[in-house]
């Protein structure tokens, strides 16, 4: 017995097992996704992080552990977002035809995603340092982290809020588009990539290479645009 | 349409294309960076400033850039994957989460549903708008 729990230390320790562990939840979030007919409730960031959080936890494995196998997976992130060039210059005509409706959506969705996130946790009488951080959670994590700290927030707070909001855009963008009868895949596309950044623009290039595209661009557009909106705001402070 | 396979790629194609957009990412940090000694509160992604590049390189190489649009279809078909190790992330702020959780979740529920109306409705809008001037 004592040789086991020698091998499960060795194990636990290792990189190679906490790799492993995400790709094979990965890969079952995606079968289950498929058994519920890739259901948009299914979420893969979701289903994949609730597999692995309670195996974690029941491990006593701590997150800094656990990342020094996960970050071979998170730093595809960089590569991934020079990729959306790609699904850009693929619908470089149809992005060209719709400069103005990027440009309107792009102000009034991102003046909304903080406004409205202020506004309601504002309501509830959260305190300076929690707005601050709730502000920037539809922008990427990068950016809000930075953006946060710079308002006075808490960064580590500010990276879990853009999550959930990732999250939760993904889940709800499909079944929300389809109750208001939108049809239109770039502008369903553009609005996730607002609302909900990386995760969203995920979800829209599961529906359609089109609606991630528009999602793509709208997720860095929001990301320069909520900077500079933060900037002015330190600046006129 | 350059995406159209003509041939199928060799193992050597795929890495040079994961290469090339690697190397963009690299040469869009550096340009932030040096940019950065010129305006030092300049914040701008790197990777974002690498896509740029990317996309200004993907009309003159046509047809020579297909090992870099295999690459790049395979990551963005795993996106969701690249997310997961943030997402696990959350583990660390369970107390912040359960003493701040209705207020935050509502908040962020709220946000995220009238951000996605709000946008979609001003694109189709400023659509149509166009298209009216247009007759």
């Amino acid at each position: 017995m004592s040789g086991l729990s020698t091998i499960w230390v060795y194990l636990a320790a290792s990189p190679l097992t906490w790799l492993g562990a995400t790709l094979a939840a990965y890969i079952l979030s995606l079968r289950i996704a498929a058994w519920l007919g890739n259901s948009p409730l299914a979420n893969s960031v979701f289903l994949t992080a609730a597999m692995v959080i309670p195996l974690l936890l029941l491990t006593h494995t701590s997150y800094p552990r656990y990342f020094e196998g996960a970050q071979f997976v998170h730093f595809l992130l960089g590569p991934a977002t020079v990729s959306l060039a790609v699904p850009l210059y693929r619908n470089l005509a149809a992005v060209r035809r719709s400069i103005l409706p990027i440009i309107a959506a792009l102000v009034a969705g991102s003046l909304t995603a903080m406004g409205s996130a202020l506004a309601i946790a504002a309501a509830f009488g959260a305190p300076a340092d929690v707005l601050a951080s709730i502000a920037p959670k539809s922008v990427s994590a990068p950016i809000a982290m930075e953006l946060a700290k710079g308002l006075g927030g808490v960064p580590s707070l500010a990276a879990v809020l853009v999550i959930l909001t990732g999250i939760t855009g993904a889940i709800i963008v499909t079944p929300l588009m389809n109750a208001l009868g939108v049809r239109n895949y770039a502008a369903r596309g553009f609005a996730v990539g607002i609302a909900s950044h990386g995760i969203g623009t995920a979800r829209a290039f599961q529906v359609n290479d089109t609606a991630g595209a528009f999602a793509g661009i709208a997720m860095a557009l929001n990301g320069a645009f909520t900077a500079l909106l933060v900037a002015g705001f330190l600046l006129l402070r | 349409m350059i995406d159209s396979p003509a041939k199928p790629l060799r193992p050597a194609d795929w890495l040079a294309g994961f290469t090339v957009l690697i190397l963009c990412q690299l040469a869009g940090e550096t340009l932030v960076q040096l940019l950065r000694l010129v305006l030092p509160g300049f914040v701008f992604p790197g990777p974002v400033a690498g896509m740029l590049m990317l996309l200004a390189l993907l009309t003159p190489l046509g047809d020579r850039g297909r090992p870099i649009i295999a690459a790049a279809d395979g990551l963005l078909g795993i996106l969701s994957l690249l997310f997961v190790p943030s997402a696990v992330g959350i583990m660390q702020y369970g107390d912040m989460i359960l003493a701040w959780g209705g207020p935050l979740l509502l908040a962020v529920l709220g946000s995220t549903v009238l951000t996605l109306v709000v946008t979609v409705g001003v694109f189709l809008a400023t659509e149509a708008w166009i298209r009216r001037r247009q007759g």
